[in-house]
C-alpha cells in the first residue's frame, strides 16, 4: 500500500518531500493516475486552461473581428472592469438578480418546509403526493417560459382569470415591470419538489425519541418545531439556502426563453427582465465582446463566492451537526 | 471555499449513499389522528391541483384551435389536432432524435468517467489525493460562465482546422461534438456522488478480488461498477434531465437548424409564432410543441422516479 502521508508532523520538509514524491515509484500510483486521467485531462482543457485564458481575456478588447483575425488583439488594461462599475445595465442586471434571489430562496424553502411537514404527518399517502409535487422539477426550463408567458398574460392567463374569480384585478406581470419578477418566482416556487425532497428526507431521520422527550416536558407545538425539527434539519436547510442562492443568481434559461432571443429585439426586452446572466450571455454570445463578458464572468464568480462565504459564516452559528461540529 | 467546507467533511464519513427515502417508516411518524389526517390530505389534494394545473392546461391548449387556446376550458370546446401543423411547421422529430442522441453520449460518458475518476478518490492512496480532491470540490463553485468564451474558442479552432484538413470530420462549432464531448472527462458533482458510494462497498470485497488475483481494472469493472448501479443510475438520468433541459450552450453552438436540440428548437418556435403575444400569434403551435420537449421528461420520471427522488435526497445529506 503506497500509503503517503503528506501531513506527518515527525520527519522535516525533505524527508516528506522524498516520501511524497517515492509515491510515484509505486504501480498503485500509477494506476490511481490512470483512473483519474479524464477528469485531470478535463481539468487542464476545460477548467485551469479556460480560466487562464478567460482571466487574460478580461484584460483585452477580444471581440467578434479579433475571432475572425481582421484586427489584432491588444490589452486595455483595467478599462473593462472600470466600465463594470459604469454599465447602466450592469446595475439593472445586479439588481434584478438581487431582487429575484432574495424573493425566491425564502419562498422556496418556506414552502418545501411546510409541504414536506404536513407529507410528513400523513404517513403512507404521502408517496403520491411527493409524486406529484416533484413533477414541476422535471419540466424543462423552455417549457416554464413558454409557461410563464400564457400563464400570466394579463388579458388571457388563467392566474389572472382565477384572480378574477375571488374578485381581484390582477396585474400585467409579463409586461409590467413591477410584476416580471413575482411571476418569475411564483414559477420558481412552482419547481418546489427537489427542496421538498431534501428536508423530506431530513425529517424522516430526527428521532422520534426527541420529539417525545419534548412532549413529555410539556413543549408546545411550536416550541418542538423550533428546537427540536428546525436545530436538526439545520444542515439540509443550510445546503438548500446555498444551493437555492446560487441558482437564483445564475437564473438563465427560464427568463431569457420568456423575454429575450431572436424573437425580441434588444429594445423591446424588458429591462425588469434583464438577469445578470441573461446580459452576461448577450454581452459574451450576441454582441461577442468576449473582453468585456469574461470580466463580467469573473464579477459573477466573484458575487456568488462573497455571498456563499457570507452564508457559511453566518450560517455555521445556526447549523446543528449531529456528532458535533464537523 | 465554501462548497468544499459544506460537502467536504461529510466525504470522510461513508454512510450508505443512497438513503432509503422512499420506504416509509414502519408506523407512520407521528401519525396523526383521523380527521386530522383527512385535513391534511384535503389540503395536499387542492395543492396538487395547482401544481398540475400547468400541465392540465398545457395538454388541454395543445388540443384547441387557434383562436380557443386561450379560453381556459379545462376540456376543449373544439379538438385540434395541432401536432401535424407543428411536425410541418419544424423539424421536430429530428429535434427529437438530436437531444436524444446528444443526451444519450453525454450521459453514458459522462456516468462512465465520472465512476473511474471516482474509483481513484474512493479507493487508492496516492501522492496528490488531497490536493487534487480539494481542486476538484473547488471546480464546483465555478460558474460555468468563466470558462465559456476560452471552451468556445477552442471549439472554433478546432473547427477551422478541420476544415482545412478535410479528410479530418468537422468537428468544431456548429456540430454537436461541444454539446457532449466536455463529458467524456467527468464531472465535479458526478465524481463527488459517485466517490460516496463507492466508499460504502465493503474494502474487503476488493481485497478478496485482489486476492484472486483481479486487475485493479477487472476490480473496478466486476466488483465497483455493479454494485455501484442505482448510483450510476441516478448519474444518467440526472445528466439526460440537465441536456433535455439546457438552452444555453446549444444557443451557443449550433446554428443549422437541422442540428438543434429541442429546448433550442422550441425556443425558436416560440419565437417564430409568439410574436404579438396575447391571442395573436399562433400559440396552438407553441403549446403542442411545449407539450413535445415537456413529455418525454413525464416518462423518463415515470419510470425512474425512485432514482430522481433518492438521486435528490442523498444530495440533501451532504449538507
Amino acid at each position: 500500500m503506497a500509503s503517503v502521508a503528506t501531513s506527518t508532523a515527525g520527519p522535516g520538509p525533505r524527508e516528506r518531500a522524498r516520501r511524497w514524491f517515492s509515491g510515484f515509484r509505486e504501480r498503485e500510483t500509477w494506476t490511481a493516475y490512470a483512473f483519474l486521467l479524464p477528469w485531470v485531462v478535463g481539468f487542464v482543457f476545460l477548467t485551469a486552461g479556460p480560466m487562464v485564458a478567460s482571466a487574460y481575456l478580461s484584460f483585452t478588447n477580444y471581440g467578434v473581428e479579433q475571432i475572425a483575425g481582421f484586427s489584432p488583439t491588444e490589452t486595455v488594461g483595467t478599462e473593462h472592469y472600470r466600465q463594470l462599475l459604469q454599465d447602466e445595465k450592469i446595475r439593472t442586471s445586479l439588481k434584478n438578480t438581487f431582487v429575484f434571489t432574495v424573493m425566491m430562496v425564502p419562498a422556496t424553502m418556506i414552502v418545501a418546509l411546510l409541504l414536506a411537514m404536513i407529507l410528513v404527518r400523513i404517513g403512507r399517502a404521502a408517496g403520491i403526493f411527493r409524486t406529484i409535487f416533484y413533477i414541476p422539477q422535471i419540466t424543462p426550463p423552455v417549457a416554464v417560459g413558454v409557461l410563464i408567458l400564457v400563464l400570466f398574460n394579463g388579458q388571457v392567463g388563467i392566474v389572472n382569470r382565477g384572480l378574477e374569480l375571488i374578485g381581484i384585478q390582477g396585474p400585467f406581470w409579463t409586461t409590467d415591470p413591477n410584476w416580471i419578477k413575482p411571476s418569475l418566482v411564483i414559477m420558481s416556487v412552482w419547481a418546489v419538489g427537489g427542496t421538498m425532497v431534501i428536508y423530506l428526507a431530513a425529517l424522516h431521520g430526527v428521532p422520534r425519541q426527541l420529539y417525545e422527550a419534548a412532549a413529555i416536558d410539556g413543549a408546545s407545538a411550536w416550541r418542538r418545531f423550533k428546537d427540536v425539527t428546525l436545530p436538526m434539519i439545520s444542515p439540509s436547510l443550510f445546503f438548500t439556502f446555498i444551493i437555492l442562492t446560487i441558482a437564483g443568481l445564475g437564473n438563465f434559461t427560464e427568463v431569457y426563453t420568456a423575454y429575450f432571443g431572436a424573437g425580441s429585439t434588444g429594445a423591446e426586452a424588458p429591462d425588469a427582465a434583464l438577469m445578470y446572466a441573461v446580459y452576461l450571455f448577450r454581452q459574451q454570445f450576441e454582441f461577442f465582446n468576449m473582453g468585456y463578458g469574461s470580466a463580467m464572468a469573473w464579477l459573477l464568480f466573484a458575487i456568488t463566492m462573497v455571498i456563499t462565504l457570507v452564508q457559511v459564516t453566518v450560517s455555521r452559528r445556526f447549523v446543528f451537526y449531529q456528532g458535533g461540529q464537523r | 471555499m465554501s462548497a468544499t467546507e459544506s460537502l467536504g467533511p461529510a466525504a470522510g464519513a461513508a454512510t450508505a449513499p443512497i438513503p432509503q427515502v422512499l420506504r416509509e417508516p414502519p408506523e407512520a411518524r407521528s401519525s396523526v389522528g383521523g380527521l386530522k389526517k383527512v385535513f391534511w390530505i384535503a389540503l395536499l389534494t387542492g395543492l396538487s391541483v395547482l401544481f398540475l394545473y400547468p400541465f392540465v392546461w398545457l395538454i388541454s391548449s395543445s388540443l384547441k384551435p387557434q383562436g380557443d387556446v386561450f379560453d381556459n376550458r379545462l376540456i376543449p370546446k373544439t379538438f385540434s389536432w395541432n401536432f401535424d401543423e407543428v411536425f410541418a411547421a419544424a423539424p421536430i422529430f429530428d429535434w427529437f432524435l438530436n437531444t436524444v442522441w446528444i443526451a444519450g453520449l453525454a450521459a453514458a460518458g459522462v456516468t462512465l468517467a465520472s465512476a473511474s475518476v471516482a474509483f481513484a478518490f474512493a479507493y487508492f492512496r496516492f501522492p496528490g489525493r488531497t490536493l487534487l480532491f480539494a481542486l476538484l470540490l473547488g471546480t464546483m463553485m465555478l460558474p460555468q460562465q468563466v470558462t465559456l468564451i476560452p471552451t468556445y474558442l477552442i471549439w472554433n479552432e478546432l473547427g477551422k482546422f478541420t476544415t482545412e484538413h478535410a479528410w479530418l470530420p468537422h468537428i468544431g462549432v456548429n456540430t454537436q461534438y461541444p454539446l457532449w464531448v466536455p463529458n467524456l472527462f467527468g464531472s465535479a458533482f458526478y465524481i463527488f456522488l459517485l466517490r460516496q458510494f463507492f466508499l460504502g462497498i465493503p474494502r474487503e470485497l476488493f481485497e478478496a478480488a485482489r486476492i484472486d488475483g483481479d486487475s485493479y481494472f477487472s476490480m473496478f469493472r466486476r466488483i465497483a461498477l455493479p454494485l455501484a448501479k442505482p448510483a450510476l443510475i441516478v448519474t444518467f438520468i440526472f445528466e439526460v434531465q440537465t441536456k433535455w433541459f439546457d438552452l444555453m450552450q446549444p444557443l451557443i453552438y449550433l446554428r443549422d437548424d437541422a442540428l438543434f436540440t429541442l429546448p433550442l428548437g422550441i425556443k425558436t418556435i416560440l419565437d417564430r409564432f409568439g410574436t404579438g403575444g396575447g391571442g395573436e400569434g399562433e400559440w396552438q403551435i407553441i403549446v403542442a410543441a411545449t407539450l413535445i420537449l415537456t413529455l418525454p421528461m413525464v416518462v423518463i420520471f415515470a419510470v425512474f422516479q425512485r432514482y430522481f427522488i433518492e438521486g435528490i435526497a442523498t444530495q440533501g445529506r451532504k449538507g
